[in-house]
């Protein structure tokens, strides 16, 4: 079938089936199974009550079991297997890993990725947050730092891709470097280790919007008392950002930061369009899907190591929602 | 406010330039790929886009004709090169100003335009600005006219030739059309299954809701990666295999945390007060939920299938592992990061117009629903 047709057909089955699943599922709970009606009416309506939401979450907590909480466990476990998956290997995927320089070579450059890009981003965000507000042309500098949270991570790659380009008639590096002090031109992808930062700013570039519009919000929810005290004990416009405004949404630069913090640990897109990961620029995420359809075993090892750098913050995000619950 | 004091003028100024150069290094990568893609792709090669409304100058050939005239025991040939088939093919229309000219394609730019070439063996030949030649030679011209190298400046040439060439040759247009096939139906089919599931979450009482919604926030970070393996051999063994369907599940399941939770925290806030009158009226759940919830929480779905329409249209790695890796299932990512970055990796227009025909959707819902999105981003605050 025409995969577009196929697209409307799913729509279709897919809205409609819900819509009559909710639909049907209740009438059949309310008339069918527990009739409000004949001599256990009361215990009925409660019995109803009382599955009705299982009934609602059912459809979600369904997918979510599927695709997210059982590959923990089936990745846990494919991962034990050699390539093929006949054989038990135990830990053996994740000591040939431990073992192997590239892994260590990903596995470092992730660190890097994870400390730099959040702070990048954040800082970047707060400056433009704190720096817009006060701008008459303030939203439609915004509106054009926050657009590159539209574009995808591979048309990002391929953006940079023209800036950082050898040739000075392309690349705008190259044509800055070579009008200014005639400089050769240099492949910025291939210098070992600053390569890195190349990448990274990429992936800065993209998330400093996000970072901004939050922060951005933040500092407005700032109480307007607390800033004009400061200034009439004289605190200059340096104080009054460092030591009034950022102490009071610090809250607020934290989940920014774990929030990016998050994503750079699923990013492979960016390293995947500009070198493959090729000249030590490879990260876990681009690092496991080299082994993808490949080795499996060894690509869920790698998946699995991403999962426990990510566990902390996990943890520390459940139990600050049970916090705010109570 | 921070300018109670009086002092603003020199800080309003550095804000001012800061912001400035601010936004110029974010706009103007983007502005470079839609200015290259318009460009001529020799134009490309021979100038930065940022000369690129200015004249530039490129190497052209042509062929002298073999109508000579005889002076003396010489042989003239005149004409103008800006006529030859061959010149007009490559230039296009209109006539540049030529710099310089010789016979050798090793040095297409040897003696400046105007001035009289010696050839050795008795031959001259001179090769005016406006492109008008005179060929001077001790022997009659063969069938084939004498091969002339220039030099010339171009008036800037802005063209739709990539894009026909994206949209036409290169499947880029099969490419853009899968992408639609996978992003709405991704986008609408959560919607309504996570409505439901955070109607639950915020208005039904039952033994065991904080819990899940404590794991619903856990979810929202466990990284894709660990579905890929796991759930593509799920998917072959029950027989739908990298197809349509399967990365509609998976989008579907993937965008289902974040669709729950943005959801939940909306509804949360709705006004107590009216849902409990419904139900004092006799109104049951399923009526709270469709007459009252979902229409008051239109913002937040908005808010949500924003991001579910741009993640969808951005994905890389979800496409790559659960579409088959042929041409009629490509979509436009992976069209352009395995096809065009690996095999055309020379062809700049053709690069910037892909990518350009990718983005531009997500750009336009972009600006025209920004509204929209900024207001999920702050309810949500994470993704």
């Amino acid at each position: 079938m025409n995969p577009f047709l196929g697209g409307i057909v799913t729509i279709i089955v897919g809205v409609g089936g819900c819509v009559g699943y909710f639909y049907f599922s209740n009438l059949l709970l309310d008339k069918v199974i527990f009739p409000a009606k004949g001599p256990n009416l009361g215990r009925n309506i409660n019995r109803a009550n009382q599955t009705r939401p299982w009934l609602f979450l059912f459809p979600a907590i369904f997918v979510l079991t599927l695709y997210l909480v059982y590959p923990v466990v089936g990745s846990f476990l494919r991962s034990l297997y050699n390539r093929s998956g006949d054989e038990f290997v135990g830990f053996g995927n994740y000591a040939t890993l431990l073992g192997s320089s590239d892994f260590r070579t990903a596995f470092l450059n992730n660190l890097l990725w994870v400390i730099v890009v959040p702070a990048g981003a954040t800082s970047f965000g707060l400056l433009a947050a704190q720096l817009t507000d006060k701008l008459r042309w303030g939203n439609i500098a915004k509106s054009l730092i926050f657009m590159p949270m539209a574009i995808s991570f591979v048309g990002a790659s391929l953006i940079w891709k023209f800036v950082y380009a050898v040739d000075a008639d392309i690349g705008l590096i190259n044509a800055i470097r070579a009008g200014l002090f005639g400089a050769e031109p240099v492949d910025v992808l291939q210098i070992p280790f600053w390569n890195n930062f190349f990448l990274m700013f990429i992936l800065i570039w993209i998330q400093t919007g996000f970072a901004m519009v939050i922060l951005s919000a933040a500092l407005r929810g700032i109480p307007e008392e607390t800033i004009e005290a400061a200034i009439i004990d004289g605190a200059n416009p340096f104080q009054v950002f460092f030591k009034i405004k950022v102490p009071q949404i610090m809250g607020t630069i934290v989940v920014v930061w774990t929030t990016i913090t998050i994503l750079v640990l699923k990013v492979f897109d960016i390293v995947y369009a500009m070198t493959g990961g090729n000249f030590g620029t490879d990260i876990l995420p681009s690092y496991m899907m080299s082994f993808m359809f490949r080795d499996d075993g060894r690509a869920t090892a790698v998946a699995f190591v991403i999962m426990i750098v990510v566990l902390p913050v996990m943890i520390s995000n459940i139990v600050q929602a049970r916090k705010e619950m109570r | 406010m921070d300018n109670i004091a009086g002092k603003k003028s020199g800080l309003s100024i550095a804000t001012n330039v800061a912001v400035i150069v601010m936004v110029l290094v974010w706009l103007i990568p983007t502005v470079g790929l839609l200015v290259s893609s318009f460009r001529d792709r020799d134009q490309i090669s021979a100038s930065g886009w940022w000369q690129a409304p200015f004249s530039v100058e490129l190497t052209f050939r042509g062929r002298a004709n073999t109508q000579a005239t005889q002076d003396g025991d010489v042989f003239v040939m005149t004409g103008n090169i800006f006529e030859d088939p061959e010149v007009q093919e490559a230039f296009g229309a209109g006539t540049g100003t030529i710099t310089g000219f010789s016979t050798s394609a090793r040095a297409p730019a040897e003696y400046p335009a105007g001035t009289i070439a010696d050839l050795g063996a008795d031959e001259s030949l001179v090769l005016n600005p406006d492109g008008t030649y005179e060929f001077r030679a001790p022997e009659a011209p063969g069938n084939r006219g004498q091969r002339l190298y220039f030099a010339a400046n171009t008036p800037p040439q802005f063209t739709l030739a990539n894009y026909r060439q994206v949209l036409t040759a290169d499947n880029m247009d099969r490419a853009f059309i899968n992408t639609l096939t996978v992003t709405v139906p991704a986008t609408i089919i959560p919607i309504l299954i996570a409505a439901f599931a955070a109607y639950a979450l915020a208005w039904m009482d039952f033994p065991g809701r904080g819990w899940l919604i404590a794991a619903v926030v856990g979810l929202l970070v466990v990284p894709l990666q660990l579905a890929l393996v796991p759930m593509l051999n799920f998917h072959n063994s029950v027989g739908i295999g990298q197809s349509f369907l399967g990365i509609w599940f998976a989008h579907t399941a993937f965008g289902m945390p974040l669709a729950v939770y943005l959801l939940r925290n909306y509804m949360v806030g709705l006004p107590r007060d009216i849902i409990e009158s419904a139900k004092v009226d006799g109104a049951t759940d399923f009526q709270v939920f469709t007459k009252i919830v979902l229409p008051l929480s239109l913002p937040a779905i908005a808010a949500f299938s924003i991001f579910q329409f741009l993640w969808t249209w951005n994905d890389l790695l979800v496409a790559k592992v659960f579409l088959p890796s042929n041409d009629e299932a490509k979509v436009m990512t992976v069209k352009i990061a395995d096809d065009l970055l690996g095999s055309r990796g020379g062809d700049w227009g053709i690069l910037a117009t892909a990518a350009f025909v990718s983005i531009a959707v997500p750009l336009v819902v972009f600006f025209t629903m920004q509204r929209f999105l900024v207001r999920g981003l702050l309810a949500g605050s994470v993704k």
